[in-house]
């Protein structure tokens, strides 16, 4: 998804001459060409992750569309303040394009995992937060909110399902109807989701919009009775709240994602996914062990 | 002359004018210091260097001026409405719930203000943002961001410091507002912001023909820094 988010970021350096890019070292040589054509407009600031976000938003102020991107922890955590006042308080656009969601660099430890990014920016009124699960969705995705004036979060990983549905923000996809639990799964949970469902009787939505949340679609597929098993690539319960907010009717709510622990083991993130019971077989006897 | 309950000053106004309007503003005591110990190079730039529009406070031509330690805005917000960014009957109501002018700006609530602050170490940073864009937009405006001498102890503002000479911001000034607050001792300035890759001086901050010789200077793909001195006990 990286690759894919640095074509389509150069593409709309070309197209719109408002576009800016604002780098921390990370991924430079995926914006080289981006940078040699459009030098004023691409900006590799060093390992400053705060001034960064800062020198984005400076940008911002600017009217211009600044694309800022990095590893996820230093993107959010970081220069959390930043993303707060400099685009939250002050009602800034920019777009965040992460890379390494969760623990796809499972060889660096936890100081390069970022499994609790979607919290944290939950906590800042009007960011949005969009988790693709390929690469088609991640170019959709950021071409139809790169300029929409507020602060927007792309989370890409480097797990991505096998095919790309046609997304939008603030839009839930309706995977397959049952009468069960309504199973929502997040970007790029959604084929392990649909495999370890498989002779369930339960309706399965697909979310890349974390924020907005499509609370209409999630209500209307729910039902009366809802009963609601959210599959999340992030720190379990993330989206929780979200989904409660979004039904009238008293629910009950499951979450299926990764354990709030600091993970000691090393290894490849479909390791990390097999400890935490998020490969298809921990899903499966998670849903089974619910329903 | 500015009236003290004319709807909007109408130009001509004085540096005494802005003390006066600075007593209309009262009730936060706990930063009078740092608003004193700004008003001499606030009054410089607003008067005599910053190219401004106060009717068309977002004329793309502008100079651009960021207060970043955003504390003490008192001299700042006299300043605004004596220069006619918005009605000197603001000034009475400062602090007050429902009045647009805080403790520390607001640049969706205050004509004129450029960027909200308040939080200290994040105006050199978007400063360095606002140059490049700026320069990126091919203007030849100026961009000017105070800061405070506490507030550079902040580890953003020397990310940003080493930042601006890298990418060349010679519209970029940085003006220090040295009144001693700092418990760290934060000079020497000049050799320090020197050794960054600034053309740094330190003047008197209460001089007004060195302050506007020292912030009217700029040099060609260079950033500039001025420190006004303010003696303890001088604020």
């Amino acid at each position: 998804m990286r690759v894919q988010a640095a074509a389509t970021a150069t593409d709309l350096l070309d197209e719109d001459p408002r576009t800016a890019i604002v780098l921390a070292e990370i991924s430079t040589d995926h914006f080289r060409e981006a940078r040699r054509r459009h030098p004023e407009r691409v900006v590799n600031v060093g390992i400053m992750e705060a001034t960064m976000v800062g020198v984005a938003a400076g940008f911002a102020l600017e009217g211009f569309h600044p694309l800022v991107h990095t590893i996820t922890p230093f993107l959010v955590e970081r220069p959390f303040e930043q993303l707060k006042l400099d685009f939250g308080y002050q009602g800034l656009g920019g777009t965040f394009v992460s890379t390494g969601a969760s623990y796809d660099y499972a060889t660096e430890g936890a100081t390069h995992h970022g499994t609790g990014d979607v919290g944290v920016l939950l906590t800042i009124p009007g960011f949005e937060i969009l988790v693709p699960g390929h690469p088609a969705e991640l170019d959709r995705l950021l071409r139809a909110t790169y300029a929409n004036a507020r602060p927007t979060y792309l989370r890409a990983s480097v797990s991505v399902n096998r095919s790309a549905l046609d997304v939008a923000p603030g839009r839930m996809e309706v995977v397959r109807r049952g009468a069960g639990a309504t199973v929502v799964a997040v970007g790029p949970m959604l084929d392990r989701t649909v495999a370890a469902a498989e002779g369930l009787d339960v309706s399965v939505l697909y979310a890349t919009s974390v924020v907005p949340f499509d609370a209409s679609t999630l209500a209307a597929v729910a039902g009366d009775r809802p009963h609601v098993i959210l599959v999340e690539p992030f720190y379990e319960h993330s989206m929780t709240g979200l989904a409660a907010a979004a039904l009238a009717a008293p629910a009950r709510f499951a979450s299926i994602g990764v354990p709030r622990r600091f993970p000691t083991a090393y290894g490849t993130p479909e390791e990390h996914d097999r400890d935490n019971g998020l490969d298809v077989v921990g899903i499966a006897a998670r849903l089974r062990a619910l329903l | 002359m500015v009236e003290r309950d004319s709807e909007m000053a109408m130009g001509g106004s004085t540096l005494d004018d802005v003390r006066r309007l600075m007593a209309l503003a009262t009730g936060d005591e706990k930063h009078d210091e740092s608003s004193t110990s700004t008003l001499d190079a606030l009054w410089v730039l607003h008067d005599r260097v910053l190219r401004l529009n106060p009717t068309d406070p977002t004329w793309e031509g502008r100079d651009r001026f960021i207060l970043s330690k955003g504390h003490g805005p008192v001299a700042y917000y006299a300043i605004l409405a004596a220069k006619g960014s918005f009605p000197l009957a603001w000034l009475d109501g400062f602090l007050e719930h429902g009045s647009p002018l805080g403790s520390h700006p607001d640049r969706n609530l205050v004509p004129g203000v450029e960027a909200s602050t308040g939080s200290l170490g994040h105006g050199l940073p978007m400063a360095v943002g606002v140059a490049a864009a700026v320069r990126a937009k091919g203007l030849d405006a100026r961009v000017v961001v105070l800061c405070g001498d506490a507030e550079l102890n902040e580890g953003t503002n020397w990310e940003a410091a080493l930042l601006a000479p890298h990418l060349r911001l010679g519209n970029l000034t940085l003006l220090v507002i040295e009144n001693h607050s700092s418990s760290i001792e934060m000079g020497p300035w000049d050799a320090k912001l020197r050794a960054f890759g600034w053309a740094a001086r330190v003047v008197d901050g209460h001089d007004h023909a060195q302050l506007e010789e020292a912030l009217g200077a700029t040099e060609p793909d260079v950033p500039t820094a001025v420190v006004a001195d303010i003696p303890r006990g001088e604020w």
